[in-house]
């Protein structure tokens, strides 16, 4: 087996992320719908942090922005949570299919 | 207009009207009634409307006579011979340089006679109607109608252009319908009056094509032209509308034949007959006016206008007088057995309208063989003092005791004096009786047709004792027969604005006859010897007085002699009493056959295959739109996959497509 | 084979792995645990491409609070116990087909992509060149993206308490 370079990590990434547009598109509950989404966004993560690594080295925008999606992906999780017990309340049921209210 | 035509309009004095102005006055005036009348008379004008309507046609009626008088005895004649006046004319529609419709005035001795008589009978019937139709809740619109009627009428009379005189045809139409379907609440009028306009518009169909044939062959539109290019033998135009030919009859008996239907159709001959005892559910001024004295002639004078092309087709002239002496003949014997006095009455129309026409159908161009026109129209004239006459006296009937049918009435001769003289003497003038004026036309007619053709002579002889008859059966009905029973308050006559038409048709009725008409009516506009031969007419006067006096034994006392009679002749009287069931016959050809065969596929093809169509296109469209619909289901997980399909879909578009 | 091919493919299994079942299994709590360990997985990925901070922050931020927030919500919605639902075949198919095609996709661009290493040194990134470059401001400095973050994060702290907030009833 050859030394694992960018083409390894990439392939990771690309499946990691096409592992979590999977669980979004086939879960039934909201929590593990968000939980898919998290998947996606480390991809990226991985992502940005390989090309910083193997492709430009004497920068690190790649790391920094690493960082930032961290943060948002946080801030966004929280408010996620706080809509789907919201949601929780108003419909007894966090199940995806409940929510068709915005239907023709 | 003509400058040198000055008429001097009031003897005092004189307004320099020119004869183009008059003349246009003539059917405007009561055009101006109709609108007046028919935009602000039920607002306005409830109770001057019939006055106000009456004022202006007594103008129009002066101005007629003023122009019968100058054209028979001043200006109209030229070398001895009448000639055709165009004092206006202008030119609206242009087809092609030769072909346009004008609108004109065309005077010439028919035109001329007919203003008089138009405007003479609607006078009265507008006088007649101020007392008969009093207390009418539309007595305004009624005068409106008799307005754009009576415009209609003139207009047709005065037309200088075929085209011209079929767009006054259809109006006339479209009075008579309105006229008829006055008392619009009463279903059997409604239903008279769709069935008088479908039958004539019907017949127009003919006259249609009748102008189209013509005006193709002979490039223009306009009567004086129309006549002089096809009445000279040598013209191309003859040459071209006799040669031509479709079914081995030539194109000019096509056209003849087919203009003739359309005059028959409003003329009410056989077989297009069917709406005028119908018509009869109008107002009885209506009656006199329209179904008796003036429209229906209106084919006999489409005849007469046309007459010098007509005399070039003897097969078209043929036609002519086989349908009017079958008429005639027909609807004598129908009216022997009819009940309802104005029915009576419209099959007598119908009758004397077959003699115009068979008269016109024997006659020839000109000198001695014209007779028939001149007889024809000498007919037409006095025939609408005295049928005119007949209506309104049977109007004045059915007012006195509200009740149209025959065995309602009997020794009305005490309670209606007035009416019971006049009725007598339209009745002697109708059977021929002299020295009444329908003995004289009816003489003339009589003659020409003894000079061309004995088998119509004998059916015209044999058709007149049975007018005389069932005129006579009907007068001693309605003023003999039985005592009359006063139900409820009795009231009298009708008052005077009633009786003064009636005298005044009646002095008409009994001196019209005097009126050497052959100086100024005939086919050619010369003068016309109408010599009077005693030994002919001993022939008629015999039939005609036998006829009075059969009527007189059978009806003058109560008696069961007709019942007895009536049953001898059984199947026969049936036959006649139903009318021949010449309706039955129409409305088994359109519901049977015409609505079954034709009307229920159309309907079906219509409903199904074009409307299924438009439904078809549109099911597809709500079909389409539901599919569409589903995009919007509200799952985010469908919006994600068609999300990233899209975006699979650009990045393969991008990379390999469009590099 | 050196010990950090091994390493590598080792975390990677784990990464893998724990991802599919996390968004498979029908267990709502295993699949938070499933997260876990993936996130887990992935910081060791970031340790092993010597990226320390970066793993740190993963470890603290992803696995220490986010996964946490997601445990909570579980039971803040009571779905810990039941079986989840599942979804029909159909719908499975489509997203295995759609995920399957954008993974050759992606996957087939990435092999015939050369990529160009760059031939200037490499900076390392010790956490002293990590901090002056986040709050330097010359052309390499993110102190306008931090600043501009931190905001976020108040927004949405404000934002999720507002979301969640049980509305008081009104007094009659």
């Amino acid at each position: 087996m050859m030394e694992p370079g960018l083409n390894h990590v990439l392939f990771i990434s690309t499946a990691l992320f096409f592992i979590g547009v999977f669980g979004f598109l086939t879960r039934r509950n909201l929590i593990t719908m968000l939980m898919s989404i998290e998947l996606v966004l480390n991809s990226v993560n991985i992502n940005f942090v390989a090309f910083n690594k193997y492709l430009w080295p004497h920068k690190l925008d790649g790391l920094f922005f690493s960082i930032f999606v961290i943060a948002i992906a946080a801030a966004e999780a929280a408010v996620a949570i706080a809509i789907i017990i919201n949601l929780y309340r108003s419909h007894q049921s966090i199940d995806v299919e409940n929510t068709e209210d915005l239907k023709f | 207009m003509n400058e040198f035509l000055q008429i001097k309009l009031l003897g005092i004095f004189s307004l320099g009207m020119d004869l183009g102005w008059a003349l246009l006055m003539i059917p405007l005036l009561p055009l101006i009634g109709f609108l007046l009348l028919g935009l602000f008379g039920r607002k306005y004008m409830k109770q001057s409307a019939g006055i106000f309507a009456t004022l202006l046609l007594s103008v129009s009626a002066f101005l007629s006579l003023h122009t019968a008088y100058g054209y028979f005895f001043k200006y109209g004649k030229l070398e001895g011979v009448y000639q055709k006046i165009i004092p206006v004319q202008f030119t609206w529609l242009q087809f092609s340089p030769g072909v346009s419709i004008d609108l004109g005035i065309l005077l010439d001795p028919i035109s001329v006679m007919m203003l008089v008589v138009v405007t003479f009978i609607s006078l009265m019937v507008h006088i007649y109607s101020l007392a008969y139709m009093k207390g009418e809740e539309r007595f305004p619109t009624y005068y409106s109608f008799l307005g754009l009627f009576t415009f209609s009428m003139l207009g047709l009379v005065m037309s200088s252009n075929i085209f011209q005189l079929y767009i006054f045809w259809e109006l006339v139409g479209v009075s008579s319908f309105l006229l008829i379907g006055y008392y619009y609440d009463r279903p059997s009028a409604v239903a008279a009056c769709k069935k008088a306009f479908i039958i004539t518009r019907f017949a127009d169909l003919g006259f249609l094509i009748g102008i189209l044939i013509l005006s193709f062959y002979s490039g223009t539109l306009d009567f004086n032209t129309l006549i002089e290019k096809l009445t000279s033998i040598e013209s191309t135009e003859f040459k071209s509308i006799a040669s031509a030919s479709f079914i081995g009859i030539s194109a000019l008996t096509w056209a003849l034949v087919l203009v003739f239907i359309g005059g028959a159709g409003k003329s009410a001959l056989f077989p297009l007959h069917v709406w005028l005892p119908d018509a009869m559910e109008g107002p009885t001024p209506v009656s006199a006016l329209i179904h008796a004295a003036t429209m229906v002639v209106a084919g006999v004078f489409l005849v007469a206008r046309l007459f010098p092309i007509f005399s070039m087709s003897e097969a078209a002239l043929n036609v002519v007088s086989i349908i009017g002496i079958t008429s005639a003949l027909f609807a004598a014997v129908i009216a022997c057995t009819q009940t309802d006095i104005k029915r009576v009455l419209a099959y007598s129309t119908m009758s004397q309208i077959g003699f115009m026409m068979f008269s016109l159908g024997v006659s020839g161009q000109g000198g001695e063989s014209g007779l028939g026109f001149t007889a024809a129209m000498f007919h037409l004239f006095t025939h609408a003092l005295f049928k005119a006459l007949l209506f309104l006296g049977a109007g004045s009937v059915i007012h006195f005791i509200h009740s149209n049918e025959m065995k309602d009435m009997g020794g009305l001769r005490k309670y209606l004096p007035i009416t019971h003289i006049t009725f007598l003497i339209a009745c002697l003038a109708i059977s021929g009786v002299p020295p009444f004026a329908g003995f004289f036309s009816k003489e003339e007619i009589l003659l020409a047709a003894y000079h061309h053709n004995m088998t119509i002579y004998w059916i015209a002889l044999a058709t007149s004792g049975l007018t005389s008859f069932y005129m006579f059966r009907l007068y001693f009905s309605i003023f003999w027969n039985k005592e009359y029973i006063a139900h409820g308050e009795a009231h009298g006559e009708g008052g005077f604005l009633m009786m003064i038409p009636l005298i005044l048709l009646s002095l008409g009725a009994a001196a019209a006859g005097f009126i050497p008409f052959g100086e100024y009516v005939s086919a050619d506009g010369k003068l016309l010897e109408s010599a009077f031969h005693l030994q002919f007419s001993i022939a008629p006067v015999v039939l005609g007085l036998a006829g009075i006096f059969t009527a007189m034994w059978m009806y003058k006392k109560q008696s069961n002699r007709s019942d007895t009679i009536a049953y001898s002749l059984n199947s026969f009287y049936k036959l006649a009493f139903h009318k021949f069931y010449i309706d039955e016959f129409y409305f088994f050809i359109t519901k049977k056959v015409l609505f079954n065969l034709v009307g229920r596929p159309a309907a079906w093809f219509d409903k199904n295959v074009v409307n299924g169509l438009i439904n078809a296109i549109g099911n597809c469209t709500i079909f389409l739109s539901e599919k569409v619909k589903g995009f919007q289901s509200g799952k985010v997980q469908q919006y994600a996959i068609y999300f990233l399909a899209g975006v699979i879909g650009l990045v393969v578009l991008f990379i390999y497509i469009w590099k | 084979m050196s010990g950090s091919t091994i390493i590598f493919y080792l975390l990677s299994i784990l990464t893998l792995v724990s991802g599919i079942l996390s968004v498979t299994t029908r267990k709502i709590f295993r699949a938070a645990i499933f997260l876990l360990f993936s996130l887990i997985g992935i910081a060791g990925l970031y340790f092993w491409m010597q990226y320390e901070f970066i793993a740190a922050v993963q470890i603290v931020v992803y696995v220490g609070g986010i996964t946490v927030l997601i445990i909570f919500s579980i039971f803040l919605t009571q779905q810990a116990g039941e079986l989840l639902p599942q979804q029909n075949k159909k719908r499975v198919l489509f997203s295995l087909l759609a995920a399957f095609s954008g993974f050759g996709l992606t996957l087939l661009q990435i092999i015939q992509h050369s990529f160009n290493k760059t031939l200037e040194s490499p900076i390392l990134p010790t956490m002293e060149n990590i901090g002056n470059q986040m709050l330097g401001i010359d052309d390499n400095g993110f102190s306008l993206p931090f600043e501009l973050v931190s905001i976020l994060l108040l927004a949405a702290m404000i934002g999720c308490i507002v979301i969640a907030l049980r509305s008081k009833p009104t007094t009659v």
